[in-house]
């Protein structure tokens, strides 16, 4: 390490070189393009900058999870389309798992019926275009009746295509003590786990988890809705003027979303599932039968410790994929981010930020998935020796 | 090596020269980079009837793309010297800043913001339209001011999202906005029913109504026009005479109009006394010089494209599916708002 030459002949040294000088590289580049960018816009006489994020919108959006009107700024529609995005993303991550893993075992059921059918589905599924099935569902939901002819499918509830509208419950002050005694059963229901856990591991007693824990987590709401004098009151959508009034409603463009979102998912996640339960070899299986574990307790215990360590990362990327996915939305209506920040970019000419927030958002919400994902892979991964 | 420097010492030189001249002899870099090239790369809609759409072999026609091909015979003597992108609502704006397209004739509002802050210039207004709704006509509806309560089919990434909030939020209505950016599933979500209205250029509805309805009294456009949508053919800031050719090239076909000169009988037209239609015609030298091309620059577009009544009536008038009437689009003569400044 004395002299330089020798300095340069070090892995060490030569890494660190080279990762600096590609580093510089990439800033050379990436300050060229931005400069290069401004300098144009300037020559051109568009207006760059943010300034535009705090002015009136002046457009409405379908539906926000945020009170919002067009009288509000730029910055809060955009807030708007990114809640709409997380909100159809998470929904979609759910649902899309649990489709998916059931069609997964499915697949590798001994019934023939069940076991073609989960084939069929994951063939059709895979291979159309998510875009192409997206309409589709949208189409479906668009045949619908008119709200005039809606179909009442449970009393209260009813099916148009205008969405789904549902009685929601009237707001009483009892429903917070409810909702903080369920809290409160949660918690004690983690507590109820524990202890079994090491009461048995201690004694060698079983315990009867499962049940000890569902009390727990129902007792305290149900008595503090007793206590509260059991508040129930509904607002019942009816019709008015062009559409239903009162009650909650799910749009047909978010449905549409979810569905198309959460089916064509679902494929890719079986595969996953199912080649991640054909990775555990057999042997562990025939195993556990002959420590005279049930089925289930083989597939809690042995198969699904095992298979997880090699399903988490692919699925890491499915649940990615799934949220970049999302921004289809605005072929069918959904305000998502990307719908609002076109709009936002064609109302005020500033293109050029509209993509730059979009890129840089959706680069956060992926990172925050992937690192999520990331640590859990981690603490179910199988520790080797 | 040595021929390579003298090559690049040449090319330097000339360019310093080039740019020394500049001020005098050289237009500015659009137009002469059209002339360059031998055609214009016109901007247009998608496929909006009566304005821009494409036949089943692929030629375009329309009232934006009229436009186009007036400035084609005005700057090359021959119409058909025109190449087309069709461009979308959001492409359309960074198609026409980055130079990817010389002039964008697409149905697109005049407004100060694209005007200044967007770096654009506008050419006089080719067509005054105005925002409207279109309901089905079950509904019974007389007038916008009963749609409170109302679902609305958007089009996104145009004027037409803030003037409808703007409407209702000046009636004191609340409206629950349809916003889907592709115009097939927009029309077929109106059309199934998902909204009560669809909201757009007023000739656009007429154009959806004509093109997708089998019986065109099932929709009425209701009566009130809630914006002022000037639509305009636009071309960068920064080349003034490009600028002044588009702006004189639509003047013209106004002129024209007014003196009742037509693809038919502009030939004879050429032997006319009339001092106004011997400038126009190039009869009189000058107006061609002025703007940078050749002296019978009108006379070629009268004769390949005619004047703007004929173009109107073979696009979106009585010769076209739309039937639209002149209204505000007819000659200041006979109460409408076209009016070519004097050509002199």
């Amino acid at each position: 390490m004395t002299n330089p030459v020798q300095a340069l002949n070090s892995a060490r040294v030569r890494g660190w070189l080279y990762q600096a000088l590609f580093l510089a590289c990439t800033l050379a580049v990436a300050w060229y393009l931005v400069s290069n960018t401004l300098t144009n816009l300037a020559t051109r006489g568009v207006a760059t900058g943010f300034g535009f994020l705090h002015r009136e919108a002046g457009f409405e959006i379908g539906e926000s999870l945020l009170s919002y009107t067009a009288s509000d700024t730029y910055l809060k529609a955009l807030a708007v389309g990114l809640l709409n995005t997380l909100a159809v993303s998470a929904a979609g991550v759910v649902l899309a798992s649990v489709l998916g893993v059931l069609i997964g075992i499915a697949r590798l059921s001994s019934n023939w019926m069940v076991n073609r059918f989960a084939t069929l589905y994951v063939e059709t599924v895979r291979n159309v275009p998510l875009l192409l099935q997206l309409v589709v569902w949208y189409t479906i939901m668009n045949r619908l009746p008119s709200p005039r002819e809606a179909l009442e499918i449970l009393p209260g509830i009813f099916l148009s295509n205008r969405g789904m509208k549902f009685p929601v419950l009237v707001e009483h002050a009892g429903h917070g003590w409810v909702l903080l005694a369920l809290v409160a059963g949660i918690a004690a229901a983690f507590a109820v786990v524990r202890h079994g856990r090491r009461r048995r591991e201690a004694t060698g007693k079983p315990f009867p988890t499962l049940p000890a824990a569902i009390a727990a987590v129902l007792l305290p709401p149900a008595v503090a809705f007793i206590a509260t004098g059991a508040p129930l009151a509904f607002d019942v959508p009816a019709l008015a003027g062009f559409n239903f009034e009162g009650g909650g409603s799910v749009t047909p463009e978010f449905t549409a979303l979810l569905i198309g979102l959460s089916v064509y998912t679902a494929g890719f996640i079986a595969e996953i599932v199912r080649s991640g339960i054909l990775a555990v070899p057999h042997g562990q299986t025939e195993a556990g039968l002959a420590l005279g574990l049930s089925p289930g307790k083989i597939l809690r215990l042995i198969i699904l410790p095992q298979a997880l360590r090699v399903i988490v990362p692919p699925l890491t990327s499915q649940y990615l994929n799934l949220t970049k996915n999302s921004s289809l939305a605005v072929a069918i209506g959904y305000p998502d981010l990307v719908s609002v920040s076109n709009t936002s970019a064609n109302q005020t000419g500033q293109v050029v930020e509209a993509v730059a927030m979009m890129m840089l958002v959706y680069l956060i919400i992926s990172l925050a998935i992937s690192g999520f994902m990331n640590w859990y892979n981690r603490r179910v991964a199988l520790v080797t020796r | 090596m040595k021929s390579h420097l003298s090559a690049l010492a040449i090319a330097a030189t000339l360019s310093v020269s080039a740019l020394a001249l500049s001020g005098t002899a050289q237009a500015g870099a659009t137009f002469d980079g059209v002339k360059q090239k031998g055609y214009v790369q016109c901007g247009v809609n998608l496929g909006l009837y009566g304005f821009s759409s494409p036949d089943d072999k692929g030629k375009w026609s329309g009232l934006d793309v009229d436009m186009c091909r007036a400035v084609a015979a005005a700057m090359f003597g021959d119409a058909e010297k025109v190449k087309y992108t069709p461009l979308s609502a959001q492409q359309r704006l960074p198609a026409l800043q980055s130079g990817e397209i010389d002039i964008l004739a697409r149905n697109t509002t005049r407004t100060l913001t694209r005007d200044t802050a967007n770096g654009l210039n506008f050419a006089p207004t080719n067509y005054y339209d105005g925002q409207g709704f279109m309901v089905s006509a079950k509904l019974g509806l007389k007038s916008a001011k009963q749609l409170n309560g109302a679902t609305v089919c958007v089009l996104p990434g145009t004027t037409t999202e803030q003037n409808v909030s703007d409407y209702f939020r000046a009636n004191k209505m609340t409206f629950k906005p349809v916003v889907i950016e592709k115009n097939e599933e927009l029309n077929k979500a109106f059309f199934a029913g998902r909204c009560d209205a669809l909201t757009s250029d007023a000739s656009q509805l007429a154009a959806i109504r004509a093109a997708e309805v089998q019986n065109p009294n099932d929709y009425v456009i209701l009566p009130e026009l809630i914006s002022k949508e000037p639509l305009s053919p636009a071309v960068r800031q920064g080349d003034e005479e490009w600028t002044n050719l588009v702006t004189w090239v639509f003047y013209a076909m106004v002129q024209a109009e007014e003196k009742g000169l037509t693809s038919e009988t502009v030939d004879g037209a050429m032997t006319s006394a009339d001092p106004d239609v011997k400038r126009l015609l190039g009869v009189t030298a000058g107006n061609g010089k002025a703007l940078g091309v050749e002296e019978n620059w009108a006379f070629n577009i009268i004769k390949q494209v005619g004047n703007y009544a004929q173009s109107y009536e073979r696009n979106v008038g009585a010769g076209s599916k739309l039937k639209m009437p002149r209204g505000q689009n007819a000659l200041y003569t006979e109460g409408g708002l076209m009016y070519a400044p004097p050509m002199k």
